[in-house]
């Protein structure tokens, strides 16, 4: 029986796209919203996705959703534990 | 003058407006000749429209959210099996499956997969039909009939050989999967296998017979049933499951890992991360209401799977999950089991901080929504 099977999951058409932003982009965005970090949405660091592009705690993801209302949303996550 | 593509295009490029809105504002623009001041006009419009359209601040959105699901809801049956499309699989509709989508369950009652082909499988039809073999928990009473002989002391399983050859199986594999499985010898004789009990006894052997019951031969453990069915708008088979076990499924080959997925969003969780748990969860609830001909706006939805999914966890909505989770006592208290909380926080000499909305209902205060969130300050002129 084969147990192992390598596959991208940000392939996955329920997966959007989560990429790792730089820290003065993190200030941008953070400033843009007039918020802290830790209020920032929260992703974990054993989520899947972060696994596979390795982000670290600490890290502010950026997050690319299909939104049916808006056609494409931008949203943030703080990568957690 | 008509303004030119270009210009168009350069003039709607960084507009504070959603994408969608922007290609709606493109695709229209091209159809007609509009000269540049008339372009700044209609896209100073288009900003002032979309403010307007905009939820003002202080909005109770969650309120509102609230009513538009909640009141959609008392319409819905309350105890609905349905079968899902063409394959004829069991599924949790209506109310309960709402409740249980809400209530973030870990195991749904009627778990469900689909499961999308890569391209060789998905247009033939028995490349197709030797994955589901594959995928589906193949039991002994799949591929033969067990009996016991109280007599001889032994179990005996009478293979059906059609059965065993659809599911490419041999008597010896199966055999050997019960050998590794139980720890007893099988003694196998073409198409009949006998197993004999350690010690003879009449206990021994029921359980024996027990245990060779649920040995799985062959396939994915919670995976019951698999139907093959033919899906006419994307003209491919598609495989529906009863039972679920993405992570298991997922490593098969011809199973196409970016569009199969299942109902059951704690598992969409575990394999595909928070994003996707989120997706399923709106998914799931949309089709639940579309399907009892209920419409809600979107936008409802996804504020409820957004709350749900902000920590990084699927929460439930409820006493076990969000609304448990709220800093203040009286806000607590006034959702449910309220004694409880109560003495709690009267244990731990909680403080409340009089910040939300029900605790401020509950002393009699403005609450802090609407005009009532805003304080206005004036400098003295001197």
């Amino acid at each position: 029986m084969k147990n192992m099977k390598e596959f991208s999951l940000i392939g996955h058409n329920m997966v959007p796209q989560h990429i790792l932003i730089p820290e003065n982009e993190v200030n941008k965005v953070l400033k843009e919203y007039g918020v802290d970090k830790e209020q920032l949405p929260k992703i974990k660091l054993a989520d899947p996705v972060i696994v596979e592009i390795g982000a670290e705690i600490g890290d502010v993801i950026k997050v690319i959703r299909n939104s049916p209302t808006a056609g494409e949303a931008v949203v943030y996550r703080l990568v957690i534990e | 003058m008509a303004v030119s593509q270009k210009t168009i295009d350069e003039m709607t490029e960084n507009l504070p407006l959603p994408q969608n809105l922007v290609d709606a504002l493109r695709s229209d623009l091209q159809k007609v000749d509009v000269t540049k001041k008339q372009l700044e006009d209609i896209i100073e419009r288009a900003l002032e429209s979309y403010e307007y359209a905009r939820i003002a601040p202080c909005e109770a959105a969650g309120v509102v959210s609230a009513q538009s699901i909640g009141e959609p809801g008392t319409q819905m049956t309350m105890r609905t099996f349905h079968y899902a499309g063409v394959a004829e699989i069991n599924v949790t509709l209506g109310l309960p499956r709402l409740i249980e989508i809400v209530d973030a369950r870990k195991n749904p009652s009627t778990p469900m997969m689909t499961i999308y082909l890569t391209e060789e499988y998905a247009n033939d039809r028995d490349m197709a039909r030797k994955l589901a073999w594959d995928i589906e928990a193949t039991h002994i009473k799949h591929v033969g009939s067990l009996s016991t002989d109280l007599t001889e002391m032994l179990l005996e399983i009478e293979l059906n050989e059609k059965a065993i050859i659809q599911r490419g199986l041999t008597a010896e594999e199966i055999a050997e999967k019960l050998e590794d499985e139980l720890g007893v010898t099988v003694v196998t004789e073409k198409n009949i296998l006998t197993i004999r009990p350690e010690n003879e006894s009449y206990r021994e052997l029921l359980q024996l017979s027990k245990n060779a019951e649920s040995v799985i031969i062959k396939g994915v453990k919670a995976i019951n049933r698999v139907v093959i069915s033919k899906d006419d708008i994307i003209d491919e088979y598609v495989m529906y499951t009863e039972g679920s076990a993405l992570k298991h499924v997922l490593v098969f080959d011809g199973v196409d890992t970016t569009r199969t997925s299942t109902n059951n969003v704690n598992e969409v969780y575990e394999v595909f991360g928070i994003e996707a748990a989120r997706n399923s969860i709106i998914k799931e609830a949309t089709d639940t209401l579309r399907e009892q001909g209920l419409t809600v706006d979107v936008r409802h939805i996804m504020l409820v799977s957004d709350i749900m999914t902000v920590d990084g966890e699927v929460k439930a909505i409820g006493r076990h999950g969000i609304s448990g989770e709220k800093a203040s006592v009286l806000a607590r208290a006034a959702f449910e089991v309220t004694v409880s909380h109560l003495l709690d926080a009267g244990l731990r000499g909680d403080v409340d901080e009089l910040k939300g909305v029900t605790e401020n209902v509950i002393v009699g205060q403005p609450i802090k929504l609407g005009t009532g969130h805003i304080k206005l300050m004036a400098t003295k002129k001197t």
